[in-house]
């Protein structure tokens, strides 16, 4: 820690930057920031890459330990993937559970979001947020016993549903802290000059909170995208999303780890694509709240 | 307040509705306007909630198994003292959670909040380590889990082959009884840090300058300042971050499956409160023991979060 901070010492003289101070680091201190951010980026990326490489392997190449880094890259696991194992169907199947159940939410959650902010209802926001503590499987046997009733199970509805259960709280939660950091005095000049106060609301409230409307929108399509066991329960043949599907390469007996490693790298690299446009969103919608104290 | 005056809003002037009734329902709505943005998103969640926890209560004092749909008889507590008295697989689950959780969080509570510090003043190439950082946040759980597979499998997986290297004997790592939680355990810090880091980082950059400056002029050191100062005014995000990573910690699922399959591996040596009772429910289908044992794991939660709570309020004072 002392290397850490040691940084501060020279800084009190230098005029304050607009939300951090300029870095006056000693050499000593520069040298070991690189070298622990380095071995930090490194840690973080180089399973993924791991990932991405063994993709491009054949079966042999995989098992032979010599060819770690030097082999002859093929394309044939991602073919296999796309082509023989349907996986053109899962991902847009993935695709429009996130998406509906993304936008659905959203209808419902930034209203919700607004009036739980303004008429400070902490218990009814309890409630909501209440679904982000329940284990998920005391919620799937009841809903499974209810939809296959209703000959549901296996279709999009139930999965959208069940998906709408995860996305929800997220966006009432984001979007409560970005309604409770937003002025008031707008909308109450609004009202002054004659809009009702949902006119108000409709008018000047959510065109100023795009922004945190696309971050609760962003953090929803990729938890829902990533959402594993709803999908194990709820989806049929048909409806497979990919974390489910994934499951395909895997079988008592061996693991095609070539195919396996192709599938694990088609469902996270659409969602590693937004997160890398989308970054500042997802970083302001993960740490929605934090420090509000 | 305006509820009376006429709304301006081009609705009212639709043609073939009376004017009055329009108005009237204009001023209604916004009368009412708390529960009618409300009422929707909580129904909603309620629905699905409190119907489902409320059957699960209910099975939990029957003896249900086999289909849900079967006869089942009211046996009162049973469930709960059968389960409580399970030294087999209840209580090593009750372990296994409590221990995967408090060390993949206290990892992460100590890494996040190093590299939160490493990346608080600005520098050259700040981009690219932030993207970094998303990555794993990111990625979807279970091609994680089918990734650090691989890169952890005994005979062709990357980690032995590095260990070899260093002449360090090729390890089991998830195969292995007694290392395969401490492997699960590395994967979710691996994924996990990077979101203390954010949380930690917002809370850094929020921090006022006085404090510190002060204890600068007054002669402090660095660590003295960051034990001293800056640690206990970062108390209350340090105990956010802990209780928004310790709910999902604790319910951890997707990884666990991915890596060990169905009941947490052959000797079910990663098999947490949550799989167990999704190996009750689904493979097993008794659905008296599991709910029983879903209603322990729930007030396991609920009272781990409220002691954070408290926790925090006192920090915060």
């Amino acid at each position: 820690m002392t290397v850490l901070t040691q940084t501060k010492t020279a800084a009190a003289a230098t005029p304050p930057a607009p939300r951090r101070r300029k870095p006056l680091a000693t050499r000593a201190y520069k040298v070991f920031r690189v070298a622990a951010l380095a071995a930090v980026v490194l840690f973080l990326v180089a399973p993924l890459f791991w990932m991405f490489l063994a993709s491009l392997k054949t079966n042999v190449d995989i098992y032979d330990t010599g060819k770690s880094f030097l082999f002859t890259p093929t394309w044939e696991n991602y073919a296999n993937v796309l082509q023989r194992n349907n996986y053109l169907v899962f991902i847009f199947n993935s695709f429009w559970v996130a998406f509906v159940a993304t936008a659905l939410s959203l209808v419902l959650g930034v209203p919700a979001a607004y009036a739980m902010s303004r008429f400070t209802m902490h218990r009814s926001a309890l409630v909501v947020l209440m679904a982000r503590v329940i284990p998920g499987v005391s919620l799937l046997v009841p809903w499974y016993y209810v939809f296959s009733n209703l000959k549901m199970v296996g279709g999009f509805e139930v999965l959208i549903l069940s998906h709408m259960f995860v996305s929800l709280p997220l966006i009432v939660y984001i979007m409560m802290s970005y309604f409770d950091s937003m002025p008031l005095e707008l909308e109450e000049s609004a009202q002054v000059d004659g809009l009702t106060p949902i006119g108000a609301f409709q008018r000047i409230t959510l065109p100023l909170s795009v922004a945190g409307i696309a971050t609760a929108g962003i953090l929803s399509f990729i938890f829902s995208w990533n959402n594993f066991m709803f999908a194990l329960v709820l989806s049929g043949s048909k409806t497979k999303t990919l974390p489910v599907a994934i499951f395909d390469f895997v079988s008592y007996a061996s693991i095609d780890w070539g195919g396996l490693m192709a599938a694990a790298t088609v469902v996270t690299i659409p969602i590693m694509i937004i997160a890398l446009f989308t970054q500042k969103y997802i970083v302001s919608g993960m740490t929605a709240g934090a420090t509000k104290g | 307040m305006s509820v009376l005056t006429p709304p301006r809003s081009t609705h009212s002037r639709r043609a073939g509705r009376p004017p009055g009734a329009r108005e009237n329902f204009s001023a209604w709505a916004n009368r009412h306007r708390k529960w009618l943005f409300a009422a929707p998103a909580m129904v909603f969640v309620g629905v699905l909630i409190v119907f489902p926890l409320a059957w699960t209560l209910y099975l939990s004092l029957t003896d249900s198994q086999g289909s849900v749909r079967a006869a089942s008889e009211f046996v009162g507590l049973q469930n709960y003292l059968t389960v409580l008295s399970d030294a087999e697989r209840f209580w090593p689950a009750v372990g296994r959670t409590l221990s995967f959780t408090g060390v993949a969080l206290a990892c992460e509570v100590v890494l996040g909040m190093g590299i939160a510090l490493l990346l608080w003043r600005p520098f050259r190439g700040e981009k690219w380590v932030r993207v970094a950082i998303l990555m794993p946040l990111v990625a979807t759980p279970v091609a994680v889990g089918m990734m650090w597979r691989l890169i952890f499998d005994p005979n062709i997986g990357f980690v032995n082959q590095l260990l070899g290297m260093v002449g360090i004997p090729a390890q089991p790592w998830l195969s292995g009884q007694d290392t395969a939680l401490g492997t699960t355990i590395f994967m979710d810090v691996w994924q996990w840090t990077p979101m203390v880091v954010l949380i930690l980082l917002a809370g850094l950059t929020s921090l006022s300058e006085e404090p510190d400056e002060a204890a600068r002029m007054d002669g402090a050191n660095a660590v003295q300042r960051f034990f001293y100062i800056t640690l206990p005014l970062m108390m209350p995000t340090v105990i956010v971050a802990i209780l928004l990573r310790g709910i999902d910690a604790l319910k951890t699922f997707d990884i666990l499956y991915a890596t060990k399959g169905k009941g947490g591996g052959s000797f079910h040596e990663v098999e947490t409160l949550n799989v167990y009772a999704y190996g009750l429910s689904f493979d097993y289908n008794q659905y008296g023991l599991s709910s029983a044992v879903l209603i322990l794991f729930f007030m396991i939660i609920v009272g781990s979060m409220w002691l954070l709570t408290m926790r925090k309020k006192a920090v915060s004072k």
